[in-house]
């Protein structure tokens, strides 16, 4: 923090030549690594009561889901900042949280609960990242056109549906009987408990394709954080690298969100953690900074939801707590600088 | 050379290009004047792609503009507008040294880091090179972004009214450094400015739009006419001429 709030004065020659800032950032990356292992680390082998290769395995699973989950979320919503050229958006503001809690709300509707809990749950979750990466790429290809200057017009029909997706649910969800109902809510609500191993690993590669397709856009995104103007002067191709973005993000988001359930402000935390932390414009560096920070923040809160306060609260909650205090701040931040 | 033919853009029922056909000839500094919503910015920005044209072509050389990849023209044509807002907090060397991207994409060589020293010399920022954007004064700022553009390293360089926010004796400086740009590297440079007077004392070569039109061009003693001013502008212009320099005077 120090070093981005007090750079160095030109008063001495010697800061005047000398830019100390990569050390810097290549520390604190070390220093976010090392928080990530021992978070992972702590989470799997901590407070082990009764049989240990059960323990072992279930807490592999949850781990795994955790990173995976992390990692996605943290990356998507950098990118997703970049693009939107705001610090204090999500990808969760576009309604795929609520597309997904529609989609889980229509099903039980239309099929019954007992129908949806017996259903593969491969075939739920190819269902939920399918509709919401199809929801998402529908709604860029109609709203960013190429005249578009920025993400200003998607972004608030994003809002607008997102809005409109929870009424649906309300809707449908006051149809519902009781049982079925109840079946709902533990459908939407983030859930690193338990966790499908198939799920995992099927949601573990999509996040490893989607991120190796995002690696070569990342050296354009610093550019594209330029703002348009900029981006198209030094010769990028703004709307391809912003469309391209922009599908990178929806797969990483649907397919994390299909796998554990929505998580609103995971994101928005770890994103401004990197950008906080790490004093660079390089995507390249700060990528790697929100997936290591997404790391420690859903590792860390779950260990503390399920193991400090003992399931009395949801990684969801504690989350949300804490990133809806961190989003205030920011807010107020922005607003007097 | 730049050459435009019937160019011309509408927002809505307004048309703010109309069937614009120029030639900038290479080398030189030209000033485009014209009162508020005259079409000048958006001429500027049609001819640098960051506006798409409703009709008409533009041709930088031998490329139309429209259809050549963009870091192509972008290794030929530099174009800087007002007010950049950017959600990255930079140092005023990492603002300059984007200036290479079309050139390295993002991987510096030697050669980029002198281009980029150079630069910052050039326009007197190297004491402040590792300052960030937002801890510098009006004029910095505006000399770091026209920095950037150099070290882009373009034959033709197109500023959106450069001495925006600049007092005057950072704007004399500013046109001193554009001044420098065509006489010490040869560049073509074309600025779109309010200040008439600056406009005659530098510039070679000035064209006035009105509604969207090219409706004078020429060098300034040609166009620092009251008669012209008058059409240009709409309201009555005296000219006195100090020195050999025409000089528009419009305070009362």
């Amino acid at each position: 923090m120090t070093a981005v709030a007090t750079p160095p004065t030109t008063a001495s020659p010697a800061a005047a030549t000398r830019d100390e800032r990569p050390a810097v950032v290549r520390r604190r990356v070390a220093v976010l690594a090392a928080l990530a292992l021992v978070a992972v680390l702590v989470y799997q082998f901590a407070m082990v009561t009764g049989s240990w290769s059960y323990a072992m395995d279930l807490r592999l699973r949850q781990v795994g889901a955790l990173v995976v989950v992390g990692v996605a979320t943290g990356v998507a919503t950098l990118l997703f900042q970049t693009v939107a050229n705001s610090r204090i958006l999500t990808p969760g503001v576009m309604g795929y949280d609520s597309l997904f809690v529609l989609v889980q709300t229509l099903l039980v509707w239309v099929f019954g609960s007992a129908v949806v809990v017996d259903l593969d749950v491969r075939v739920r979750f190819l269902l939920d990242a399918g509709v919401m990466t199809a929801f998402g790429l529908l709604l860029f290809r109609w709203v960013f056109r190429r005249n578009s200057r920025d993400l200003f017009v998607l972004v608030l029909v994003g809002v607008v549906l997102g809005t409109l997706f929870t009424s649906l649910t309300l809707f449908a969800s006051r149809l519902l009987s009781p049982s079925d109902y109840l079946t709902l809510q533990d459908l939407t609500f983030a859930s690193f408990n338990t966790v499908d191993p198939r799920l995992l690993s099927i949601t573990a590669a999509i996040t490893v394709v989607a991120i190796a397709a995002a690696v070569p856009l990342l050296r354009r995104l610093d550019v594209v954080a330029l703002g348009h103007d900029t981006a198209v002067t030094l010769g990028v191709d703004y709307h391809r690298v912003v469309n391209q973005t922009l599908a990178v993000v929806t797969v990483l988001v649907a397919a994390s969100t299909a796998l554990v359930g929505p998580l609103v402000f995971v994101g928005l935390i770890v994103a401004n953690i990197a950008r906080q932390v790490l004093p660079t414009y390089r995507h390249r560096t700060l990528a790697l900074g929100a997936a290591l920070a997404g790391v420690i923040v859903t590792v860390g809160g779950q260990f503390v939801a399920s193991r400090l306060l003992d399931f009395t609260t949801t990684l969801t909650v504690c989350v949300n707590l804490v990133g809806g205090l961190y989003f205030v701040w920011l807010l107020l931040r922005e607003v007097s600088p | 050379m730049i050459r435009t033919d019937a160019l011309r853009k509408a927002y809505g029922d307004t048309v703010v290009v109309d069937d614009v056909t120029l030639a900038l000839p290479r080398g030189g500094l030209t000033a485009v004047v014209g009162a508020n919503g005259a079409g000048k910015s958006t001429l500027l920005s049609v001819i640098a792609r960051l506006v798409r044209a409703d009709g008409g072509t533009v041709f930088v050389d031998e490329l139309d503009v429209a259809r050549t990849r963009s870091d192509v023209i972008a290794r030929r044509l530099a174009v800087l507008r007002q007010d950049t807002h950017m959600t990255s907090r930079l140092t005023v060397r990492e603002l300059v040294a984007f200036g290479r991207f079309p050139h390295s994409g993002g991987r510096h060589t030697a050669e980029d880091e002198r281009i980029v020293t150079e630069a910052l010399e050039f326009f007197e920022l190297a004491d402040l090179q590792h300052r960030y954007l937002d801890q510098l004064s009006g004029g910095q700022r505006q000399r770091a972004f026209v920095a950037m553009v150099l070290a882009q390293d373009t034959d033709y360089v197109l500023l959106d009214e450069p001495l925006n926010n600049l007092d005057m004796r950072h704007a004399a400086r500013m046109m001193r450094h554009l001044r420098a740009l065509v006489e010490r590297f040869g560049k073509t440079v074309v600025i779109v400015i309010h200040d008439i007077n600056f406009a005659a004392a530098h510039a070679d070569h000035i064209l006035a739009m009105k509604h969207g039109a090219v409706i004078a061009q020429g060098p300034p003693a040609t166009i620092m006419t009251p008669d012209t001013l008058a059409e240009i502008y709409d309201f009555p212009i005296d000219v006195h001429v100090l020195d050999g320099t025409p000089f528009a005077v419009y305070y009362r």
